[in-house]
């Protein structure tokens, strides 16, 4: 791997970017891998990549169905936090962003994260009692956090209309959270993780597992048979689809998530703003584009589409707020489908089959996990015991008579 | 799936409506023996198919009475609604629109 650098920028610009290296080859398959990860998502080549960096396996290929990163890692609205009220869930989301933090170093590659502030709006009495016990149980995990009055967000958003009809009363504000390049996450674990010799197989289909005396040995997949000692699964919305084949169930449902962007505008929001009961997310692209998500549609989905109605049900709340945007022409809309748990966590786990783990459920909010969802993943499956921080999250959780928190009180928004 | 036909006032518009997963499920006959594995199974384990779904959905803004559906979850197409207590409508999923793989990308 050609490193690049302020030279090589150069060097090429001389050289009408002709000798610019490809990121990544792309081999056929091989007989057998030490690890086979299935699902080229974020999660999946950060897998890949902390197996090869810090397990030193590298005989690894991730197999993906179509292109890296065209899943829900290429089409979610990429923002970054860790202010999770639940121990467990602020022990990884953190995790994550301590990686988050040095990650364009680490792979030599800029993924262009961006710490810009993070505001969650709170509009009633609920909202500022959330806000408050959410930020000062954070506050005990060690993770930043201030609350702001209507005075304080409007510094940070000027053109916000805090007099709507659910008046915002304040707001938390995580100035470490924001956003990142999404592709870039994607294509930067791929190039740092084939460079240590990891495969990067696209347009290869899994299609079935080959199971011997409940160990699994081997991926059925479009390309022919590929031998496995071990399979990490990170297929986000198809993981029951996987699981069924490998002859278990998952707490899983699948639904879709929908998000849009504007047309480009000159810069006008430099940080990211959420709220959950005026339900809508924003913040603005590098592109200039006003990125646009909310919730999910709630029925279960493989469409990557989503429903027409919840359009407006996403730009009401935009005008609500930011009446400003009002006379913006929106440029695209598309769907994702997430993998949702009743507990709003994610499932980082053994499964009932040898050698096969699981790594799925993080539903509307895993783009923010994925250095840190890699980096236990790719130690859980190179020892074959779950790493402390991903041990809360097995997939037994719901079958052990523990209480299960269908509250989501892992603050369900992102 | 604009338009969904609930059994008792005929096609509405898909935005009155809401769904509410896998039907057909029973409740266990013997609680007190239940394993937690078996509840936990019940309480929280849910198809989830690519393909069709036999699931429950609610009128919430028009009649507000419960019904089943079976639908495919690739295109969104609803073959058929059925009210609660009525069996599973046998489904040809290999219908040539619905059922083709080629339209189910
Ligand atoms: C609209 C939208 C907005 C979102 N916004 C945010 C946000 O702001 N912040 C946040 O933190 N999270 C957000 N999310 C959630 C986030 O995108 C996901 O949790 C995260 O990207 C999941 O990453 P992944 O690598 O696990 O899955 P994916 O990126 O979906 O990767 C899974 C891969 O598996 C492949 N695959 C599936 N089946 C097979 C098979 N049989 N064989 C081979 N390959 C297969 C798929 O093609 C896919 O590429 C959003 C999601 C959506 C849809
Ligand atoms: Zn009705």
């Amino acid at each position: 791997m050609k490193r690049y650098s302020i030279f090589s920028l150069l060097r090429n610009s001389v050289n009408y970017h002709q000798d610019w290296q490809a990121n990544w080859r792309s081999p056929d398959p091989k007989k057998e891998y030490d690890v086979v990860i299935v699902g080229g998502g974020g999660h999946g080549l950060a897998t890949a990549y902390y197996l090869a960096k810090e397990c030193g396996i590298t005989n690894v290929a991730v197999i993906e169905k179509g292109w890296i990163g065209g899943g829900n890692t290429g089409r979610n609205t990429t923002i970054v936090r860790s202010n999770y009220l639940c121990d467990e869930s602020a022990g990884m989301y953190e995790h994550a962003l301590k990686l988050w933090e040095g990650l364009s170093t680490e792979l030599n590659y800029n993924v262009m994260f961006s710490p810009r502030g993070l505001l969650h709006l709170a509009h009633n009495v609920h909202d500022m009692q959330e806000i408050g016990r959410r930020g000062n149980a954070i506050h005990l995990n060690g993770i930043d956090s201030q609350f702001l009055t209507p005075e304080g967000v409007k510094k940070m958003v000027p053109f916000i209309n805090l007099e709507c009809r659910y008046p915002v009363l304040g707001a938390l504000l995580q100035p470490r959270g924001g956003t990142a390049r999404h592709d870039a996450v994607a294509w930067g674990y791929a190039r740092a993780a084939d460079a240590m010799g990891v495969d990067i197989i696209q347009n290869c289909e899994v299609t079935g597992f080959k199971i011997e005396n409940n160990t699994v040995t081997g991926l059925k997949t479009s390309r022919g048979m590929i031998g496995a000692k071990k399979v990490g699964c990170v297929v986000a919305g198809h993981c029951s689809v996987m699981s069924e084949m490998a002859g278990f169930r998952l707490p899983i449902e699948s639904v879709p998530l929908q998000a849009m962007v504007s047309e480009p505008i000159k810069p006008i929001i430099d940080c990211v703003v959420m709220s959950g009961s005026v339900h809508v997310y924003i913040s603005q692209s590098d592109k200039g584009e006003l990125v646009i998500g909310a919730g999910s549609d709630l029925y279960n989905s493989y469409s990557q589409r989503g429903s027409f109605d919840l359009v407006e049900e996403n730009i009401g709340p935009v005008l609500e707020l930011y009446p400003i945007f009002s006379r913006m022409k929106m440029l695209r809309q598309w769907g994702g489908i997430v993998d949702v748990t009743v507990d709003r966590s994610p499932v980082v786990s053994k499964t009932p089959v040898n050698n096969l783990f699981f790594n799925c459920g993080w539903g509307t909010g895993g783009f923010k996990a994925t250095p840190g969802s890699g980096h236990v993943f790719a130690h859980s499956i190179a020892r074959g015991e779950m790493h402390p921080i991903a041990e809360p999250f097995s997939m037994n959780r719901f079958n052990s008579g523990a209480l299960v928190d269908e509250g989501a009180a892992a603050a369900v928004a992102h | 799936m604009f338009l969904i036909k609930c059994p008792w006032c005929g096609e509405r518009d898909q935005s009155e409506f809401h769904a509410h997963g896998e039907a057909h499920i029973v409740r266990p006959e013997n609680p007190d023996q239940l394993s937690e594995e078996e509840w936990g199974d019940y309480v929280f384990f849910r198809k989830n198919p690519k393909g069709l779904h036999y699931e429950r959905w609610v009128h919430s803004h028009g009649c507000r009475r419960w019904f089943n559906a079976a639908r495919n979850t690739i295109t969104d197409h609803i073959y058929a609604t059925y009210k609660p207590g009525e069996p599973k409508p046998e489904i040809d999923v290999n219908d040539p629109i619905h059922g083709n793989p080629e339209n189910q990308r």
